[in-house]
């Protein structure tokens, strides 16, 4: 559906256009302006604030909340409000994650849009409540079974809560795939100025209609750079939808390889061959440097420090920070670490993107890890440390 | 320009709010800020931390690393984090709160008693620690005050945030030193 954001009635509820404003609150206020007209939600720290703001603010837009009785609830009343029309959102954190995993493959399967926000706090389990950590980070990627792919972005600012979490709902509608925020609980609990964005900037991309008429409307079958025209449910048009394997009609088709084959590369490849087209990543270069740190989300603060530190002592170090980490832009880590002896991987887990960044260097520099769990973010000395004398390896 | 504040005390007392309140009224005087906080799972009682980097620049690393200002406003508090200030910095403790040799002691919270109400002890401090701090004109940190706060509250909490500032200016000119 081609909309257009009501910014005077969007911005009369979120207020002035600079605030002091908290990373979870910037993340329902990035929604908002996204076009999010549906939140369902459970509430769970530190991801709460996200689902208290939608609560206040949606409402009073003419959009519905609801309070689910669990996360797979809340993920499933998005999908289906996703196939109403609407551009939905829930957000959560580890537990409540775990629990959407089922959700998430289907809405993979079924090319549902959707974005999730994951305000990751310290796991396995129940864990930590009130401590951040960035341990979900591969369960971002491969936490629901079968093959898919997944579009990630994370934050490592307040304003970032905000752009990204706009962002999130372009691409889900774009690509018809669930698109994942993972903030964590220090961004998320964290206060900064951020600006809200004017009305030139606030264009919305959403889903492509069909264009036939309804009884030539083939529901799944790949339009546009593999993504099928959406239907909406009510529009008039036929549709099934089904997470077990279906043909171009949505009916199922499970005993038919050829079918499965067609179909799950399709849903991977639509993701996977717009790499670079959804490549998000900062670059801070500095010639002559045989020393990198690849960095995200709230690390990539404590990475920065640590650049400061490294060139004040005269060591060069370069620094890429990926504010899209899936699918993973694996072509312009390649291209950041040519000439680069050693890179660090700072995270608050003991070692999840850092694989991903060894596999996609394949042999080159060498790839090593800088881990913090349990609540305290790296401190930039540390990385420092790292840089010159080597990470953990493993 | 750089300032690195850290206040520690336990939940219920207002320390996360002190500190939101900082980091906004640094913002609104033209300065980059960025507030964090840690806190246990209870809503009263627990360990609680809020922090505030106030700097003309932007700012990378959100945590305090070299604190210029400490505040206790519990005996736990300090001694966790009373000795981890930056040299030439100021740790200052709530004074029937904490017992410390040796570091300014503030009589916060029967300053609140007196402006009403022991809940504003909070409010009292934030006044003293931003004028120790110069950065921010008191109007403005009153201005942002009272848009925190609970309305129906901001007669109390004026004159808490104006009693916190009298403190330290008064402790400066000699009146009440520690």
């Amino acid at each position: 559906m081609a909309r257009d954001l009501d910014y005077g009635r969007v911005m009369a509820v979120l207020g002035p256009r600079e605030q002091f404003a908290q990373g979870d609150v910037a993340c329902a206020y990035g929604a908002i302006l996204g076009g999010c007209d549906f939140f369902a939600g459970y509430p769970i720290t530190p991801a709460t604030e996200v689902a208290e703001t939608m609560a206040a603010l949606l409402p009073r837009l003419g959009c519905a909340v609801m309070q689910m009785e669990d996360e797979i609830a809340s993920l499933s009343a998005v999908i289906g409000a996703a196939w109403a029309g609407a551009r939905a959102l829930t957000a959560t954190s580890g537990p409540g994650f775990s629990l959407m995993q089922e959700g998430i493959g289907y809405a993979c399967m079924t090319e549902t849009p959707c974005v999730i926000i994951d305000v990751q706090r310290s796991g396995p389990s129940t864990g930590q409540p009130t401590e951040p950590a960035q341990g979900d980070m591969l369960q971002a990627r491969w936490g629901t079974h079968g093959d898919h792919e997944v579009i990630a972005l994370a934050p490592a600012s307040v304003q970032e809560c905000l752009d990204l979490t706009r962002l999130a709902f372009d691409l889900a509608e774009e690509y018809r795939n669930p698109v994942l925020v993972m903030t964590d609980g220090e961004v998320g609990h964290m206060r900064e100025k951020i600006v809200l964005p004017g009305e030139d900037e606030v264009e919305l991309r959403s889903r492509s209609e069909p264009t036939s008429e309804p009884a030539a409307y083939v529901p799944f079958r790949a339009g546009h750079g593999s993504v099928p025209e959406m239907a909406r449910f009510g529009s008039g048009f036929h549709t099934y939808v089904t997470g077990l394997t279906h043909d171009e009609r949505g009916l199922p088709a499970t005993d038919n390889a050829d079918e499965h084959s067609r179909l799950v590369t399709r849903l991977v490849a639509k993701i996977r061959d717009h790499e670079e087209l959804l490549t998000r990543v900062e670059l801070d270069e500095q010639e002559g440097a045989s020393l990198g740190i690849v960095s995200y989300g709230i690390s990539a603060r404590s990475a920065a420090g640590a650049v400061r530190l490294a060139r004040a002592e005269g060591i060069k170090v370069r620094h890429l920070r990926l504010v899209s980490v899936f699918p993973f832009p694996e072509a312009a880590v390649r291209r950041f670490a040519e000439g680069l002896e050693r890179v660090v991987v700072p995270e608050l887990n003991l070692g999840q993107i850092c694989h991903v960044v060894r596999e996609s260097l394949d042999g080159g520099a060498r790839v090593e890890r800088v881990s913090r769990i349990g609540g305290e973010m790296i401190r930039p000395e540390e990385i420092v440390k790292a840089l010159l004398e080597g990470g953990e390896r493993v | 320009m750089k300032k690195e504040i850290r206040i520690c005390g336990f939940g219920g007392q207002g320390i996360i709010l002190a500190g939101v309140v900082l980091g906004e009224a640094a913002v609104r005087a033209g300065y980059r800020a960025v507030q964090t906080q840690s806190y246990g799972p209870e809503s009263r009682g627990g360990a609680a931390r809020s922090e505030v980097v106030i700097s003309s620049d932007p700012i990378d690393y959100p945590r305090v690393t070299h604190a210029d200002v400490v505040v206790a406003l519990s005996q736990a508090g300090y001694d966790r984090y009373g000795r981890d200030v930056a040299d030439g910095g100021t740790v200052i403790v709530d004074r029937s709160l904490v017992e410390a040799e040796g570091v300014t002691t503030a009589p916060f919270t029967t300053a609140a008693e007196e402006v009403g109400r022991k809940i504003v002890a909070n409010i009292v401090m934030l006044g003293y620690v931003s004028a120790l701090l110069e950065l921010i004109p008191h109007d403005l940190l009153e201005e942002t005050v009272l848009a925190n706060i609970p309305s129906g509250t901001e007669e109390l909490n004026r004159r808490a945030v104006r009693a916190g500032r009298d403190l330290f200016l008064g402790q400066r000119s000699g009146h009440d030193g520690a």
